[in-house]
């Protein structure tokens, strides 16, 4: 889960970060309210979780709490990137003297932590890395060892930071290290990292994406889930535990098991090209050893979406039992019917693996008229398509 | 031969007495695996189909033999259960739990890297099957039979699905190696054992989006796998920025995606299917001209 900046700052706050004082606001009455409080110039700033806020008009100063009422009504339902803007940071401006960047992130490919910093923060470190490599320091840290005093010094002195700051970034690396084991967090980044010009430095800004499989261990972070930028059909899925990701195309899609499912969107999707572009509607994995409710679950929340012409069930039995499936698919039916929603679309299923033969009966037999059997998975999908293009 | 695992494994179980423990041990056993112990701290002397269960790995290797550890301990208990292995000095531990926090898992992959004994499957994964031989994990041991093609795969379903389509050809072995950002065996190590294992004709390899592992399985097959390798990637419509089951599927950016793992692997003479059901034919094309 990426937080918003307000969220990562509470966080470095939590741990020992420097931060400027500020507060998330969701009217411009807060945020004047929140300037009168601060009492100087101060800084409003979109909370949304894409980059580029700024050029989009999404960051304006303010002299004083009227001002910023205004700059929190301009900024407040802007379209940044497709993220409308719900709520705005109000905060003290700092007096920027110089901006730094550092951050901390999983590096999958050498199976451990990455230490990032560089002394040319303050505008998007990618362009940094490419442009000028070596004004990037990259330092492993080792997931046993962590952040210490030694390694943060190595990072600090690797970046060349100046001397007048070492000192200080050295301390904030070691927080911001154990806001990424604390927190259990795969991502901190502070750009900018900023001098300002009493000498302070402080985290200007804060992005963090914190490991959902981590959630167990922190209920605090339940709170920070933000319902009302989820998609709405997604958000019935997780209550019922079930891995759905909204997609925009017209064939509904249901399986077990991850890859198997990034499949099937892959495979309706070239079946698709051949009838007008059609596109799978969603991701949905119902994962192993799925019983006939689940199955139920996932089959309702599909043929919810209003933009699905038609359904594809592709399901490899290998632990999950085929006349499980099956019968998951008859109940889901039944239950639709029972409330008064008798299925509309047609419903094209392939499955193979443990107990098919019977899994394939129950289908053949249910006499379900919308039901349709195919033996392979590309004239499965092929069909699919077909069906959600009308033809 | 077959590659990590053959007839010789004597499987020990972490977490047999809890219910998917118990179930999957049952699967192992059906499908011919020699599943010598169970542990489950607190629980040594009980006994579970008569396979004797003991407190902590050592104890079981000490009276076993045991040479695999395959776990299936909750997410919460993972991270411990591994550092045991490891400071067992098992040869092989099979990491099945899903869901294990990312920092749980850095911590015991460096662990097991710095012990230099014990070799990590997983986590999140299916475990490995040499049909015929021995199965340590969850992968059905009916699918297929023993053969001449290795395949190696982050994917569980999409392992099975491959073993199916390839079902009377039969496989040496097929490992499936997890879906998470974080594995312990990589596609490299499992294309680097079926280069050498003689009884592996064709090499399959999946991948999905996500990570730069197929990228460098590709310049690995490049400098060193004169075997045929056969490729398949899922994922050329997941969107960026969001995840698809799998904590490591996820296109952030340019990199990662679909396409580019396609490119890499096609740039070094590996021929990728678009489906499943094309890279199978692929498969049955080269072992024809071999």
């Amino acid at each position: 889960m990426d937080l918003y900046e307000y969220q990562a700052k509470e966080l470095f706050a939590k741990h020992g970060v420097a931060v400027v004082p500020g507060k998330v606001c969701f009217t411009p009455e807060e945020a004047q309210a929140v300037a009168t409080d601060i009492g100087t110039t101060v800084v409003v700033k979109a909370q949304v979780k894409t980059g580029g806020r700024g050029k989009a008009g999404g960051v304006k100063l303010a002299d004083n709490a009227s001002d910023a009422k205004d700059r929190a009504q301009d900024i407040l339902g802007l379209d940044i990137k497709g993220h409308i803007v719900h709520k705005v940071l109000v905060a003290e401006a700092a007096d920027i003297a110089e901006e730094y960047y550092v951050s901390f992130l999983l590096d999958r490919t050498n199976r451990t932590f990455l230490a990032m910093a560089s002394v040319e923060g303050g505008v998007e470190i990618e362009e940094v890395a490419v442009n000028n490599p070596d004004a990037l320091a990259m330092i492993r840290v080792d997931a046993l060892v962590g952040c210490t005093l030694e390694k943060a010094t190595e990072i600090a002195d690797a970046a060349k930071f100046p001397a007048e700051v070492r000192d200080q970034v050295i301390e904030m690396l070691q927080s911001l290290w154990k806001v990424l084991v604390e927190e259990d967090a795969t991502l901190v980044e502070v750009n900018p990292l900023a001098r300002i010009t009493d000498g302070r430095v402080l985290a200007l800004d804060g992005k963090v994406s914190l490991d959902d499989n981590a959630q167990y261990r922190h209920d605090s972070h339940l709170a920070l889930i933000d319902n009302a930028q989820t998609d709405p059909i997604e958000l019935r899925a997780k209550e019922f535990d079930l891995n759905y990701v909204k997609l925009q195309g017209e064939v509904g899609i249901i399986g077990n098991g991850a890859g198997l499912v990034m499949s099937t969107l892959d495979v309706v999707a070239y079946a698709g090209e051949e009838f007008g572009g059609v596109k799978p509607a969603n991701f949905l994995d119902i994962g192993g050893g799925a019983s006939a409710q689940v199955m139920a679950n996932g089959l309702d929340i599909v043929l919810g979406d209003p933009e699905v012409k038609a359904v594809f069930v592709n399901v490899f039995g290998g632990i999950t039992a085929c006349d499980a499936v099956a019968n998951g698919i008859v109940q889901a039916v039944g239950m639709l019917a029972e409330r008064g929603e008798p299925i509309t679309k047609p419903i094209v299923c392939r499955i193979d693996g443990n107990n098919a033969v019977e899994g394939r009966r129950i289908l053949d037999e249910s006499g379900i008229a919308l039901i349709e059997r195919v033996e392979t998975m590309d004239d499965a999908a092929r069909r699919v398509a077909q069906l959600a293009a009308g033809k | 031969m077959a590659i990590f695992l053959n007839a010789d494994s004597k499987v020990l179980v972490q977490g047999m007495t809890g219910s998917e423990g118990t179930k999957h041990t049952r699967r192992m056993v059906a499908s011919g695996t020699n599943v010598v112990a169970g542990v489950t701290p607190g629980k040594g002397g009980q006994e579970v189909d008569g396979i004797p269960v003991f407190n902590n790995v050592g104890e079981a290797m000490a009276a076993t033999g045991a040479n695999v550890s395959v776990v299936f301990v909750p997410p919460k208990f993972a991270k411990a259960a591994v550092i045991e292995a490891v400071d067992a000095a098992i040869p092989l531990c099979v990491v099945i739990t899903e869901g294990i926090p990312i920092h749980d898992t850095a911590a015991f992959f460096q662990y097991s890297e710095n012990s230099g004994k014990t070799r990590l499957v997983g986590p999140n994964c299916p475990g490995l099957i040499s049909p015929g031989l021995s199965n340590a994990g969850i992968i059905p041991g009916d699918i297929t039979k023993k053969g001449r093609i290795g395949l190696v795969s982050k994917s569980g379903t999409l392992t099975y699905q491959m073993m199916f389509e390839l079902r009377d050809l039969g496989f040496s072995s097929c490992v499936g190696i997890g879906g998470d950002p974080i594995i312990g065996t990589t596609h490299i190590d499992c294309l680097a054992a079926f280069e050498a294992d003689p009884e592996t004709d064709v090499i399959v390899m999946i991948g999905e989006i996500g990570g730069d592992a197929e990228e460098r399985a590709a310049a690995y097959v490049k400098a060193n796998v004169t075997k045929p390798v056969i490729g398949y990637v899922a994922g050329f419509t997941a969107p960026e920025g969001k995840t698809m089951g799998h904590a490591g599927a996820i296109v952030s950016g340019s990199s990662g995606t679909a396409a580019a793992k396609k490119d890499a692997l096609e740039a070094v003479g590996v021929r990728v299917g678009k489906t499943p059901s094309e890279a199978a034919r692929l498969v049955r094309d080269v072992l024809a001209s071999l």
